[in-house]
């Protein structure tokens, strides 16, 4: 399992080093020029030639590249070059390895700005999937052993409807009656949880409450229709046959076998979700991973699009680990040896 | 009775069943696949869902009605008193616990014993069908049982609370022919052991010769021959138990003895074909007059050769036909033999 874990980890090294490479050369082969949108309105040509170079946008691609690399394993300074550097002693700023890189745009190394929204992403995440998934495997099940009656269309209907309405729609939906209109709650601000779990907490709700309403309603289904289909196997009828009580039919051999996929859905939906909730993000004015994406974007702020294309693939990488030994903890033929 | 309602009409999946078993007997039943067989035994276990199943009449236990017992009367009988074996061992056992686990669990359901107390049953018990090194196998996941063993497991399962009747749901169609008649050979074994009555499900006719006491022949739902094991065999008077044995090869018999399969296929519960559910099939039909297979279905009534012998055909002389016709085709020995 060790052994198993260790190749894993080294495979996916390797594809966030050419996860790195991809995104240098897309965003080169981008018909816009970073250094001229850098620059901004009545640009000389000069002015343009000599913002490239600040920016170290006139070397080679794979030579940025590997500088780039460099700077992960051994730290580098900005700027690059070493004449500016003895031109504005004062200007230069370092950044020790693991190096990112540094974000002209923002005036700040990369590290520095994924560390500030990285526990901000992780919070919401983590709330939405507490909630959605709490929600979706009560309902699904309970869809599931009163199949067909009004309770378990009233859920499938219910979920169908939170699924179908944008993030948006809900978010703000929330944000003005539950937070402004009939003030249950306080207008949510993210709050460190270093500053008090409570009001963390607190903070994290209607945010939280938004995702997991929308990814409530796949799993909701997905749960009903893997708790359905369980309750037909042969080894349930055999859990029956010996005379157990329902309930332990239920709970032990029947969602046992039923939540096992969920696993799966849930590693990909978290991982996913960490640079993905931009919506809800701008929404409740979470300044989390999602916004920090969008503005690298519009800006062209190539070094935050590379540390948010690297941390978010390690994220998926080491999810897809997580979930596969947890399958090898659930499932004892996936066991090997 | 057990009839499922469906969206196209209702499925009369069995009709009109009666048997009845002493204790340390075996009872047979036989018949195609989609005759019934699982859906009676199943009924016995209460194990049909109220959603979707109608079970109508009286099953008898001890000389209770298990139909009128509440759930969780039913519950506390189910694996206690009555308890049944599957046909495909892998898939009735769930991949994700021990095999000690589901055995010691049908124990603890219905004795008050600690979960040790359990364990130590299963191994014993596991022990007793034949498992090798039973306090080590005992932590295995089904996965790491051979077929076989897993089905020796199951009538571990099956027989640890020690029940009054065992149903047998074709313990032996999923195994190699080797390890058939080890397992047959283990359950006549346990059986007198334990003393319990058997019930048989199994299109296998070479396992009703080998096992049971009597035989009750199932078609489209309904028995259409009942009666005492060497009877049956011997003199069947219903040309779907002449059927079933001419489409089972004989390996010692004669060379020149005939398979003869029977032509079509049963007919669907949902609507089932008037007059004797058989006729469509029937190869005899016209040797009865005035088309009265086609239009009324026969009773179970006693046959030629007397009382214990039931059969549900119009047929008058059945064991003339059986003699002159059927057994020089499928035995051309045994009737020189005469």
């Amino acid at each position: 399992m060790f052994a198993y874990i260790v190749r894993r980890a080294v495979v996916g090294v390797i594809m966030l080093i050419v996860m790195s490479l991809v995104t240098f050369l897309l965003f080169f082969a981008s018909p816009i020029d970073p250094a001229r949108y850098a620059c901004g309105k009545n640009c000389s040509p000069q002015l343009r030639e000599q913002t490239r170079k600040a920016l170290g946008y006139d070397k080679p691609t794979v030579v940025q590249w590997t500088d780039f690399l460099q700077g992960v394993v051994k730290g580098r300074q900005y700027p690059d070059d070493p004449a500016l550097v003895k031109k504005n002693p004062d200007l230069v700023a370092q950044c020790p390895a693991p190096c990112f890189g540094y974000s002209v745009v923002n005036q700040t190394t990369v590290n520095a700005e994924l560390k500030r929204a990285f526990p901000v992403s992780l919070s919401l995440a983590l709330a939405a999937l507490i909630m959605w998934l709490a929600g979706g495997v009560f309902f699904g099940v309970v869809a599931a052993v009163k199949k067909g009656s009004l309770f378990d269309r009233g859920i499938v209907a219910g979920a169908l409807i939170f699924y179908a309405f944008p993030a948006f729609f809900i978010g703000i939906f929330l944000l003005k009656f539950f937070a402004i209109k009939w003030q249950l709650v306080a207008i949510p601000a993210y709050t460190p949880i270093a500053d008090g779990p409570l009001l963390w907490l607190q903070g994290l709700f209607l945010p939280g409450l938004t995702l997991a309403l929308l990814y409530m309603a796949g799993y909701v289904r997905m749960t009903r229709a893997f708790v359905l289909e369980s309750m037909s196997e042969d080894y349930v009828r055999t859990a029956r046959a010996k005379g157990l009580k329902s309930r332990r039919v239920l709970v032990k051999h029947s969602m046992r076998a039923a939540l096992t996929p969920l696993v799966t859905l849930v590693g990909l939906d978290f991982a996913a979700l960490m640079g993905g909730a931009i919506i809800t993000e701008s929404v409740f004015n979470y300044n989390g991973l999602g916004k920090l994406a969008v503005d690298a974007n519009t800006t062209l702020d190539l070094p935050t699009i590379i540390g948010l294309v690297l941390l978010l693939g390690a994220f998926v990488i080491i999810a897809n680990i997580i979930v596969d030994v947890l399958y090898a903890v659930i499932d004892p033929r996936v066991r090997v040896g | 009775m057990v009839h499922f309602p469906t969206v196209d009409g209702v499925v009369k999946a069995t009709d009109g069943l009666s048997f009845d078993l002493e204790k340390g007997k075996t009872l047979g039943i036989v018949g195609e696949s989609g005759s019934g067989k699982s859906v009676s035994s199943s009924a016995i276990l209460g194990l049909h869902r109220k959603t979707n199943a109608q079970v109508s009449g009286e099953i008898l236990l001890d000389g209770v009605d298990l139909l009128q017992l509440s759930d969780e009367e039913m519950r506390l009988r189910r694996g206690k008193e009555v308890s049944m074996i599957f046909q495909d061992p892998l898939s009735a056992m769930h991949p994700y616990y021990t095999v000690g686990n589901q055995i010691g669990e049908a124990y603890l359901v219905h004795n008050k014993v600690s979960k040790k107390a359990a364990r130590a049953r299963a191994i014993e018990m596991l022990d007793r069908v034949g498992i090798p090194q039973p306090d080590r196998r005992v932590d295995d996941y089904p996965h790491q049982f051979s077929g076989g063993m897993r089905q020796r497991a199951m009538i571990a399962m099956g027989l640890i609370n020690n029940p009054d009747l065992l149903i047998a749901d074709e313990p032996t169609t999923a195994l190699d022919v080797t390890v058939q008649a080890q397992i047959l050979d283990l359950l006549q074994d346990l059986q007198r052991e334990f003393n319990s009555a058997v019930i048989i499900i199994t299109h296998d006719l070479g396992v009703v010769a080998e096992m049971v006491d009597d035989v009750l022949v199932m078609y489209a739902g309904r028995a259409v021959e009942y009666g005492p094991c060497k009877e049956i065999l011997t003199h069947p008077e219903m040309p779907y138990t002449w059927g079933l044995l001419s489409s089972v090869p004989d390996v010692r018999g004669d060379v020149n003895a005939k398979l003869i399969p029977i032509p079509g296929n049963p007919p669907s519960l949902l609507d089932p074909p008037p007059g004797c559910m058989f006729h469509p099939r029937c190869t005899h039909r016209d040797k009865v007059p005035g088309d009265l297979c086609r239009t009324e279905l026969p009773e179970l009534l006693p046959g030629v050769s007397g009382s214990g012998h039931l059969k549900r055909c119009h047929l008058a002389n059945p064991d003339e036909i059986y003699a002159t016709e059927i057994l020089p085709e499928i035995a051309p020995d045994m009737v020189e033999e005469k």
